[in-house]
């Protein structure tokens, strides 16, 4: 180890930021400031177990025992191959479905809920096993794309921990029992006409659940049902009750905006909808031939999200001012009076030029308020896109999609009051994990015990399970039947793809246990009620094509036009000060949301946007507000070495403690922490990773608030973050952008320096590609870095989770992964995600490093990796500039857990331990499409193969083909002067390349 | 001194065991060569690669007699070969078909009518199991004009089924090398004992051209089976 000093200063990166001239990228601030530790870093492919020989010759990593071990390693390895095949039964069916053909998919549609909202999915079914999530192309708010939510939901399926059984107080009892209680507890109830029955489920939008409800409230009527959802959109339903005077549900169309605002949204690439503006958005973005017309977007937030990486123009603020700037910003469009300076001059300073660009595109701009900002900043949005005539052509507003859309928190705190008040001798909680995310001063836990009888229904036997007595194993989406409203309130159909595996039953089945008719199946309670509600004669019909399509045709709430009342808003309420304290923020979690897939590897393990943290949450702030805790602006490095400083953090008496994470471009004066981790009854995945920011979070600040101290306190913590892993060195041709200025004034510009070698600069002889030649483009312009496509790649291709310990010695196998690059001031540098894949490269340098031919070049272009052949040395990933091999140190895949094996994709080889493996642009797609179009004696179509991260990307930004086809998508994109290739100065001759990104500035606004 | 302590330690080993050691040095090569040749003998023989070896089946099901004898079509039980990498164990319906009309009550057959009524699987062994890391299919060996023979065998002439080639690599490979030695026009795809009417060589490569057969490049990188 060097002994150069390792505490890095925010001084010091400055200076030499300054200094330093042509080096634009950055991945950290190591790297900013060259360290020699990182420089070392990126010479080096796995720098953990990178060991030299120890001195002495005879301990464990010196030669002698490498050369024992690697001997002894051959010789069983070789003897290990000699096995026989052990014998295979095949199990054909009785009698086979009609339309199921083995050995081919089948795709049905259903949907994905998240806070009650649906998104419409294509579930990929092999002989009746759902293995793989994509979008459905006919659903409005998936659009054929998908969400790492939905893609990780089959693991959540097949997730062994799922509880399995119903308990009473601990000990296993059938259904039979619990329907058996609930009706002797409900028989008391008739005379008290239920006055002692609370239901409290998640945010429900279906239908169906209405329907059950009115009929359960019919009967009971003194019964009370409560929603809680604690990352749901609690601030949008009370901002647009405060603009209109009603609740309403809005949405927007941003294919029609030419400027939009983000206060604090991260619309791109969470919440509601997401998939579709992130379509829409990109969509505007197209920079290609002559067309260079791109909307703007300007973001305003604390903690950098994907958002804030596409935008032209973001601006680092606290939660707390986002408020103060939406004031500004209305008063100087002349929609609020406000004021038009303050204290906090970043707040003002680019005012002027937004409202003049947002009114210079009246009726073609947008302001989009961000789920967690308060009341007040959705009512200023509504204000703004009022006073800008957005409202009908960029803006739409229908009535709420939510069955009850009353404040949730004001609803859990009723619960409370009624279990106080020893009122509750039912307490059925159907869905959902109170006990531990509800506000931390409410102490659910104690609360819910004071309810006489206790009923849980969950996927996983959880922290509220353990306070009920009864506790019964919920349903997947992917069991049961039912339905559900999306964003702008289309009705979406939930068709289970396989019988419930543990026998766990729907909300909708255990709402229903109370009424009439209790143990109906839940095919014909959503189809009963579908029917009462058709009108027309055709229902069998009509009903078949929703099931199919998943949506049903028409069932969009009208938009409605909503008027804004004149005393909307009245004046600001002053800014909240910071008085010295630090602003603390909650955000549910990008990967584990608010807790819900805590037990889910492949979201676990994902890294996480911007931070690339894998595992784990973290205090997250400012290099300058660390350096202001006094907070050691550790080496990032040291992530991995000998770990990162703890800070207590103190709000409203309560404390926490938690380890830093150093952001460049997290808003001064404020500490984002991520809401989900810290779990202690999730599974085995799940539970006691990371620290539980609910401990922090009150009713008072359920976002933000000010108030918080943070100490810097002795101990330090790893982290596994994928940020310094895999590095490339930022000073050649890894990342390209460029201002559409610059792109207009000269297209060539993002090529500048850029070196191409003449093809015929190897020794080796060249392929002639006279079939396909298969490549992929990636719209630099266009990604968002929301992470959709790795997981999607995981799914799709086998890839095992490693776990935290593994990623920390940069063992992660994702096939693609997307990298963070930051330009300029640490404080609020430009932000930039790149995807990168195998290069599949023409001269590819790990091909001809193989000693046993493993790795080898196929007729079509494909860098074709061989499992079967690999002996784990380790070549090629060495020999790889891109660092996109991944190798299976141990043996990571499952081999065991049964439910588990059901979750395979069986088109591709699980690996085992001793294999490299690496993206294959989904060859096991490539080769169905091909053997199909060959069957039918035609060329395979453009767009008919979609790589896995193609599909579910939602701003398509990863388009696939055939480069032979001078008319297909890829071919036209890889024309295009934007078109480089990654380091292609080493001739490598790269088939994935980029589209350099550009940026639409206001030229009104400086850097 | 020292001169004395060695003359003191006389030779321990006589001059001729020289000759042992080398035999044994080279000796040591030829036998290594030995194991290796035996190894891979080992390999290529039956035992390894279960060629010709009759597997015990739950029903003696005899493809002489429904194939040979009655002459049904292979697609009416391998229903899916056509369009599909599997082509397809029959559903024990497809048994009952005939067989609740016929052989009623034949003791055999017990197995089959036991499945049915019970709604329960038959459990076949597998005769062509290739390994798991070999994705074949079949539907476009089909399209391609390569016979069912020409990879099963005379299947009209097996009692019992037998995995008629060895399923090696390199047995896969000497087709996708030279496709022309082994294609049949597409009508005689599930032909027993088809014989080419004229020089196979010719034909076949009239075949390829017609079938667009791709070229033995393609054909033989890896991913075209391995992935």
């Amino acid at each position: 180890m060097s002994d150069s000093p390792k505490k890095l200063d925010l001084a010091a990166v400055r200076a030499r930021l300054e200094q330093a001239r042509g080096r634009e990228y950055w991945r950290s601030l190591e790297d900013l400031a060259a360290t020699p530790e990182f420089n070392d870093l990126l010479e080096r492919e796995f720098p953990q177990q990178a060991i030299g020989w120890s001195e002495d010759e005879d301990k464990v990593e010196g030669r002698r025992n490498f050369l024992k071990l690697m001997g002894a390693s051959l010789a069983l390895g070789g003897l290990a191959a000699c096995t026989r095949q052990p014998s295979e039964f095949i199990m054909p069916y009785v009698r086979q479905p009609e339309e199921l053909i083995p050995g081919r998919p089948l795709f049905f549609s259903s949907a994905t809920t998240l806070n009650g909202i649906a998104t419409g999915v294509l579930v990929e079914s092999h002989e009746g096993r759902p293995t793989k999530v994509e979008g459905n192309p006919q659903h409005p708010a998936a659009l054929g794309a998908c969400d790492s939510f939905s893609q990780a939901s089959v693991l959540q399926l097949y997730d062994p921990d799922r509880s399995q059984t119903a308990t009473f107080e601990g000990e296993v009892r059938p259904w039979a029992d619990f329907f058996e209680a609930l009706r002797k507890n409900l028989a008391d109830q008739v005379a008290k006409k239920g006055a002692g029955v609370r239901i409290l489920t998640e945010t429900a939008t279906s239908p169906t659940i209405a329907d059950q409800i009115k009929k359960i409230q019919t009967t009971y009527p003194s019964a009370k049902w409560h929603q809680w959802e604690p990352a749901g959109p609690h601030n949008a339903r009370a901002g647009a009750t405060q603009a209109f005077g009603q609740p309403a549900n809005t949405y927007y169309d941003v294919s029609k905006a030419n400027v939009i605002v983000a206060l604090d949204s991260d619309f791109l690439a969470s919440g509601t909808g997401y998939l579709r503006y992130a379509r829409q958005f990109a969509s505007r973005r197209r920079v290609r031939g002559g067309e260079t017309a791109m909307n703007r977007l300007y973001a305003v937030e604390p903690m950098p999200t994907a958002t804030g990486s596409k935008a032209d123009h973001r601006l680092p603020l606290r939660a707390g001012d986002v408020e103060e700037f939406a004031w500004a910003l209305a008063t100087a469009l002349g929609a609020a009076n406000g004021p038009k300076s303050g204290e906090n001059a970043d707040i003002y300073q680019w005012i002027g030029p937004i409202a003049r660009d947002l009114q210079a595109n009246q009726g073609a701009s947008l302001v989009i308020a961000g789920e967690y900002q308060p009341a007040i900043v959705h009512a200023l949005a509504h204000v703004m896109n009022a006073k800008l005539q957005n409202a009908g052509k960029t803006v739409f507003y229908t009535d709420p999609v939510e069955i009850n859309p009353a404040d949730q928190l004001a609803s859990l705190q009723d619960l409370v009051k009624d279990l106080d008040a020893g009122a509750v001798d039912l307490l059925l909680i159907l869905g959902g994990n109170p006990v531990f995310n509800s506000p931390v001063e409410i102490g659910m836990a104690d609360r819910i015990r004071k309810a006489k009888l206790r009923v849980h229904l969950s996927l996983f036997d959880d922290e509220t399970s353990a306070v009920c007595q009864w506790h019964l194993p919920e349903a997947h989406y992917l069991e049961t039947w039912g339905d559900a409203r999306t964003f702008d309130g289309t009705i979406t159909i939930q068709q289970p793809l396989i019988e419930p595996l543990y026998g766990g039953r729907s909300v909708l089945q255990v709402l229903n246990m109370m009424a009439d008719n209790p143990l109906a199946n839940p095919y014909d309670l959503v189809k009963g009620y579908w029917a009462t509600q058709h009108k027309g004669t055709d229902f069998e019909a009509w009903w078949r094509r929703a099931v199919h399509d998943g949506v049903i045709a028409d069932s969009a709430l009208p938009a409605k036009t909503l008027t804004v009342r004149g005393d909307a808003i009245t004046a600001p309420a002053g800014t909240r000060r910071l008085n010295g304290t630090l602003e603390v923020i909650f955000r549910p979690d990008p990967t584990i949301y608010d807790g819900r897939f805590a037990n889910n590897g492949w979201l676990q393990e994902l890294p996480k946007p911007i931070t690339k943290l894998t595992w784990d949450n973290a205090a997250i702030m400012s290099p300058a507000t660390a350096t202001r805790l006094g907070v050691p602006l550790v080496n990032t490095l040291d992530y991995d070495n000998s770990g990162v400083p703890m800070v207590q953090l103190t709000y409203q008496g309560r404390t926490l403690r938690a380890p830093v994470l150093v952001q460049p471009g997290h808003a001064n004066g404020a500490v984002t922490l991520h809401l989900g981790y810290g779990r202690t009854r999730a599974g085995r995945t799940g539970t006691g990773v990371g620290f539980n920011p609910y401990g922090l979070r009150t009713a008072r600040g359920l976002w933000h608030d000010v108030g918080l101290e943070a100490k810097h306190i002795d101990g330090s913590y790893l982290f596994a973050t994928t940020q310094n892993n895999h590095l490339l060195d930022t000073r050649r041709h890894v990342y390209r952008h460029a201002d559409i200025g610059e792109y207009k004034k000269n297209p060539e510009v993002t090529n500048e320096g850029a070196e191409a070698p003449p093809p015929e600069l190897t020794i080796y002889p060249g392929y002639n590609y006279d079939g396909y030649a298969w490549g992929m483009a990636i719209d630099l312009t266009a990604c968002t870095g929301c992470s959709a496509c790795v997981v999607a790649c995981q799914a799709e291709n086998n890839i095992a989770v490693v776990g935290k310990d593994q990623v920390r010695r940069s063992r992660d196998l994702h096939w693609l992964r997307v990298d963070t690059y930051y330009t300029g001031d640490p404080n609020n540098p430009g932000l930039y995600n790149q995807p990168v894949p195998c290069m599949q490269c023409e001269n590819a340098p790990c091909e001809l490093v193989c000693p046993v031919q493993a790795t080898t070049h196929s007729a079509e272009g494909l860098n074709d990796m061989v499992y079967n052949r690999c002996v784990g040395t380790r070549y090629c990933s060495n020999n790889c500039p891109y660092k996109v091999r991944r190798f299976n140190f141990y043996l990571f895949s499952d081999f065991e857990t049964p439910s588990l094996k059901l979750l395979r994709n069986p088109d591709v080889s699980v690996r085992s331990r001793g294999v490299m493996e690496k993206c294959t642009y989904c060859v096991q797609r490539i080769n169905e499409a091909k053997i199909d179009s060959e069957r039918q004696g035609r060329p395979v179509k453009d767009g008919e193969i979609l790589t896995a991260c193609q599909q579910t990307c939602p701003t398509e930004a990863i388009i696939f083909g055939n480069i032979n086809d001078a008319n297909s998508r890829v071919a036209k994109m890889k024309a295009e002067k934007l078109n480089y290739g990654m380091l292609a100065e080493i001739n490598t001759r790269p088939r994935t390349t980029y589209l350099a990104s550009l940026r639409n500035p206001n030229p009104e606004i400086e850097g | 001194m020292r001169r004395d302590l060695d003359k003191a330690m006389s030779q321990i080993f006589h001059h001729s065991s020289n000759a042992i050691a080398r035999i044994t040095i080279f000796g040591a090569v030829f036998f290594i060569g030995f194991l290796g040749w035996a190894g891979y003998q080992l390999d290529l023989s039956h035992y390894s690669t279960r060629q010709d070896v009759p597997r015990e089946q739950p029903v003696p099901f005899s493809h002489v007699h429904h194939v040979g004898g009655i002459g049904i079509d292979c697609r009416y039980c391998h229903t899916t070969v056509e369009q599909s990498s599997f082509a397809n164990i029959p559903p024990v319906k497809t048994c009952m078909n005939c067989h609740s009309q016929i052989w009623r009550t034949s003791p055999t057959l017990e197995p089959v009518r036991a499945a049915f009524r019970e709604n329960r699987s038959i459990r076949w062994t597998r005769v062509h199991d290739l390994p798991d890391f070999v994705y074949f299919n079949h539907s476009i060996h089909v399209a391609k004009g390569v016979g069912c023979e020409t990879c099963h065998g005379r299947v009209d002439q097996m009692p019992l089924m037998l995995q008629y080639s060895n399923l090696r690599m390199e047995w896969c490979l000497t087709c996708h090398r030279n496709p022309e030695q082994f294609v049949r026009p597409r009508e005689f795809i599930t032909t027993m004992g088809y014989q080419p009417a004229g020089d196979q060589e010719e034909i076949g490569r009239r075949l390829v051209a017609e079938y667009g057969i791709q070229s033995p490049r393609v054909l033989t990188s890896c991913s075209t089976c391995h992935r």
